[in-house]
């Protein structure tokens, strides 16, 4: 394992890409995709991170008052005015998608293929229902003159960080769907029997990951 | 449970955990809420946003994502660098603070 790379001349080129492929391990009996998929993840990270700091830079920097997300995302129910009421059974959908994704993981690793991908399959419903609602907000915010350059309510920096931060997540939740029923198809299918099902895991992370976003969306974005 | 033993059969952790995490992260988001319907204002406003969310995200890569289980280098290796960003945020609301006092003065 060790000798390739001390076989070559350590200064040719054959060396040099020797020294760096001799098989060093550094996340030692960690799966290989898993430790991709958290390296992956570390860079959507800086990308959400960038994101959130932009927003905090526009909505700090604006000398016009910031719309009220409060009463923007309020929603009337049998004639009264419920703050947030739809963001708030977003999060909770997702919440609850990453508690179906974290026992999905569970039974894989018990092999019980069949319940991992269905607990999978509930995981992605509850995923396109997230989206089907992020729709909606988004029309109804639409018909009510919101726009990336302006907005009845204050601050035309509201709806560029709005459409964008939301936007890029949804997009994340989407891909996470589509992701998650090519997974849980392969799953049930048996592609996985001799390679053991650390897939699941990883897949987990990802969706996770969708959620963490989402908390940090979800406190900065509609709360603060 | 112990971190030999999950590092050699894969992340294996009872569904009563997680289902534990679940109902507790139900009950954080309820409180987050709760912030905003009663309408609270100020320091203890973003003081409770700030603690309810880091608890969220902290359950969640601690047990979701199995971190607290994994080895010491992954676990510095993914949560270090993002620190990084808390350096972007000082930089950035320094500029936004100074763009800010400028538009006062010019343009207003």
């Amino acid at each position: 394992m060790s000798t390739t790379s001390s076989s070559t001349d350590p200064n040719d080129w054959r060396g040099f890409v020797g020294d760096w492929a001799s098989d060093k391990e550094a996340f030692r009996s960690v799966p290989w995709g898993k430790a991709m998929m958290w390296i992956f993840l570390l860079s959507d990270t800086f990308i959400f991170g960038s994101f959130l700091t932009g927003y905090m830079t526009v909505r700090t920097s604006t000398t016009v008052a910031w719309p009220n997300p409060s009463e923007v995302f309020a929603l009337t129910v049998g004639g009264t005015s419920v703050p947030l009421l739809l963001i708030a059974i977003m999060t909770f959908v997702l919440i609850s998608s990453s508690g179906t994704m974290a026992m999905a993981v569970n039974c894989g690793y018990r092999r019980d293929r069949r319940n991992a991908a269905l607990l999978m399959v509930v995981t992605a419903a509850c995923g396109a229902t997230f989206v089907g609602m992020q729709a909606f907000e988004w029309s109804k915010l639409i018909a009510d003159g919101v726009r990336p350059w302006g907005n009845p309510w204050g601050a035309a920096q509201f709806g560029s960080a709005f459409f964008m931060i939301t936007g890029f997540h949804g997009l994340h939740v989407s891909i996470g769907v589509l992701y998650l029923l090519i997974v849980a198809f392969k799953v049930n299918r048996g592609d996985y029997e001799s390679r053991g099902y650390q897939i699941v895991e990883i897949t987990g992370l990802y969706w996770h990951f969708v959620d963490l976003v989402w908390v940090f969306i979800f406190a900065f974005f509609y709360l603060w | 449970m112990s971190s030999a033993n999950a590092a050699s059969t894969g992340q294996q952790h009872p569904i009563g955990l997680y289902l534990k995490i679940w109902a507790l992260l139900f009950v954080l988001s309820t409180l987050s809420y709760m912030v905003d319907y009663f309408h609270l204002q100020g320091l203890l406003r973003w003081g409770l946003i700030i603690v309810f969310m880091l608890l969220k995200a902290g359950l969640i890569v601690a047990i979701f994502m199995h971190m607290a289980w994994e080895r010491m280098a992954l676990i510095c290796a993914i949560t270090l660098p993002p620190l990084a960003l808390l350096v972007l945020v000082g930089l950035m609301w320094a500029e936004a603070d100074h763009t800010f006092l400028s538009r006062l003065l010019f343009f207003r």
